[in-house]
């Protein structure tokens, strides 16, 4: 029993040299998109969620999983499901301190809060001179998953992590 | 009907709807009036693409003889596509797109958000409960440039007023029931349209008095498109789509 409990946590430490294709920076586990990950007799399983329904990095992601963890001599199956929907609020802290050194800025915390429809802007730190004078430009930047914001202190466009 | 059939179509229904709106959102690739909105279109269309492979997976699956999403999106022709006529009308200017877009967004919003609620489908639910969040953003989209062209210049509100009436006629599709909306609906899986159209009544008579517009006098709805009798637009659509495996059967990589 310890030794299975052991053996799944080295398997979640291996998954951490997997990135993210499009943010390099973030590993699959920092993502959250990494949900399970079970071993039996040799054969393991990891579950992983889709960040949004058409992210194309998910198929990558897919295959990169499974090599990393075959050149480690295990046999990997990997299955993806829908629910629970994926959240930002499953980056982790590490993970938003990577995105914000990387350029990209994290996520608004507390997606309960959020209020997309119609809602108020988040308040959202420029990622190189850390103002909170920013400007969303559009929505939709240049993945699936981010927006795109201006800083209107150091005039840098930047992309922004949005909630979901 | 029987209710595996039922079920398939409601679910093909929505795939195609979303496959559909993605690809017309698609034919903006490079040619939005500015950068950034030619991304929005485009990160739209993604959202919609990934949404109709979730509901073709589970399609073929409910289907059970083997097909894949890929056969369900490139292998059958126009009469065999459930989608609504509104979503293959052509995109005409961006005031047509934007039109199109927010009648379908507002649509797409309470559709999933009462299927999320309400049906007794477990994975249809898991797909609405994902999409809604995506949808979420796409309607803040389309409403928030109704306002700005309705509310912009004299030629911007002219322009959007038209492809508002224009497009008019194809809204009312949505909320009439066919044969499968009701079978699904007494089955627990699908919804009841009843429901949600005074949700979208409203939300569309809301945005279009702060964009200025006028709203559309109740008037002859175009209709079809759920039963497979499609405009002529769709089989240019198809032709385009499906192009790959039409001339090359099979081909994959």
């Amino acid at each position: 029993m310890i030794e299975e409990k052991v053996q799944i946590e080295k398997l979640w430490e291996i998954l951490e040299s997997v990135k993210d294709p499009e943010i390099p920076v973030l590993s699959v586990v920092d993502l959250g998109v990494v949900r399970e990950i079970s071993e039996q007799s040799g054969q393991v399983i990891v579950t992983i969620t889709p960040t949004y329904s058409g992210c194309p990095a998910m198929n990558v992601i897919e295959e990169d999983i499974k090599s990393t963890l075959q050149q480690s001599g295990y046999e990997v199956t990997v299955e993806t499901v829908l629910s629970p929907a994926w959240t930002t609020d499953w980056l982790s802290a590490n993970g938003r301190k990577k995105l914000e050194e990387f350029g990209i800025a994290p996520p608004a915390e507390g997606s309960q809060n959020k209020r997309v429809l119609f809602g108020d802007e988040p308040i959202v730190r420029c990622p190189n001179c850390k103002s909170t004078a920013t400007k969303m430009v559009s929505q939709f930047g240049s993945t699936a998953c981010k927006a795109h914001y201006k800083c209107k202190d150091c005039l840098e466009p930047f992309d922004y992590f949005k909630c979901i | 009907m029987l209710s595996k059939e039922v079920h398939f179509d409601y679910l093909i229904r929505q795939a195609d709807n979303c496959l559909i709106l993605g690809q017309r959102l698609g034919e903006w690739c490079g040619h939005g009036p500015v950068l950034e909105q030619d991304i929005a279109m485009t990160n739209i269309s993604l959202d919609l693409i990934g949404q109709s492979r979730s509901l073709y997976q589970y399609a073929a699956k409910i289907q059970g003889d083997g097909k894949s999403e890929d056969d369900l999106a490139y292998l059958r022709d126009v009469l065999q596509f459930r989608n609504f006529l509104l979503v293959e009308q052509p995109n005409e200017d961006f005031g047509y797109t934007v039109a199109r877009q927010f009648f379908f967004d507002v649509f797409n919003y309470h559709f999933y958000k009462e299927l999320a609620a309400n049906s007794n489908d477990e994975q249809l639910v898991n797909i609405a409960v994902k999409s809604l969040k995506e949808v979420s953003y796409h309607v803040k989209w389309s409403s928030e440039w109704i306002i700005r062209l309705g509310d912009g210049t004299d030629e911007s509100h002219e322009r959007i007023q038209a492809a508002v009436n224009d497009r008019w006629p194809y809204t009312g599709e949505m909320f009439i029931p066919n044969q499968t909306d009701e079978e699904a609906l007494k089955l627990g899986i699908g919804i009841d349209l009843v429901k949600i159209k005074p949700l979208w009544d409203k939300m569309v008579s809301d945005t279009l008095a702060e964009a200025t517009l006028e709203k559309p006098e109740a008037s002859w709805m175009h209709q079809g498109g759920k039963d497979g009798r499609h405009t002529e637009h769709l089989g240019y659509i198809l032709a385009d789509l499906q192009f790959l495996q039409r001339a090359y059967p099979g081909a994959s990589w």
